[in-house]
């Protein structure tokens, strides 16, 4: 089966209950993921959505598992962009382990296709999330702390 | 085991393994034996490579089955970044970046 993903993790020292925390609450969301957050009741089978700091819609999806705190897994389409919209569902998984003084938080956002915009659009992004994430938890201050809007405008 | 930045640093401070992390950002999900393909490493300078870069948590394996598959992660060179880089510099150094790629007509993506 051809599928584009890519996996990224980090340490954190943090707990895990912090940790899952951070990934779930829209306020906790907002410091770290450029004024983005996402909104769910976040149990198995819940719908969950993402929105810019306008309150613009990016992203819509439902969870596919949610075992606090250990791991979420997440469908995830981008609704901005009709190309990657009409790619479909990716999905994306948030792993979380205890790791020695830290924890290791582990993310795979992968699609059932070859050479897909929606990976190679998430993919830029997460890397500047889970340092400002770290950061966060870490010092209690994130290192980027610019909002983007809907249309993709930064304030 | 919790990769420290020295790890990153020391890691990053040899060219055969960051050739095999400009492989791994080209095509993701590489094993080992396609890592090996095309230059004239052996597979055991290979394997060391690899494992120090998993050390540093540059390179995340994944086992698919009995493959094992590698990733590039690309967080702690972001967080390197971040640490001196301030958000006001960064337009000026991506303008800097842009007209040395368009001079030297290199793509370094």
């Amino acid at each position: 089966m051809t599928k584009s993903e890519f996996i990224y993790t980090t340490y954190i020292k943090t707990t895990p209950e912090k940790l899952w925390d951070a990934l779930t609450n829209a306020e906790f969301m907002k410091q770290y993921w450029f004024g983005m957050y996402c909104t769910s009741e976040w149990k198995t089978g819940s719908a969950w959505k993402m929105q810019f700091h306008d309150g613009g819609l990016c992203c819509t999806g439902s969870v596919v598992e949610s075992n606090p705190p250990k791991r979420l897994v997440l469908k995830w389409l981008q609704e901005k962009d009709a190309e990657m919209k009409a790619e479909g569902h990716s999905l994306c998984v948030f792993d979380i382990e205890q790791d020695e003084g830290a924890v290791k938080l582990t993310v795979t956002h992968s699609i059932d296709k070859a050479q897909s915009k929606t990976i190679v659009g998430v993919s830029g992004g997460w890397p500047k999330v889970l340092s400002n994430l770290k950061s966060l938890l870490e010092t209690g201050q994130a290192v980027v702390t610019r909002k983007v809007d809907c249309r993709g405008q930064v304030a | 085991m919790v990769p420290n930045e020295d790890k990153v640093f020391k890691a990053l401070a040899d060219n055969s393994r960051r050739l095999l992390l400009d492989r791994l950002h080209k095509k993701a999900g590489l094993t080992l034996g396609e890592l090996c393909e095309g230059h004239d490493m052996s597979r055991q300078a290979v394997t060391k490579h690899l494992a120090l870069l998993e050390a540093a948590n540059l390179v995340v394996p994944q086992w698919r089955g009995r493959e094992k598959l590698h990733y590039l992660n690309p967080v702690p060179i972001n967080e390197i970044y971040t640490r001196w880089i301030s958000k006001y510099e960064r337009g000026r150094l991506q303008a800097l970046h842009n007209l040395r790629q368009a001079l030297e007509e290199k793509d370094d993506d």
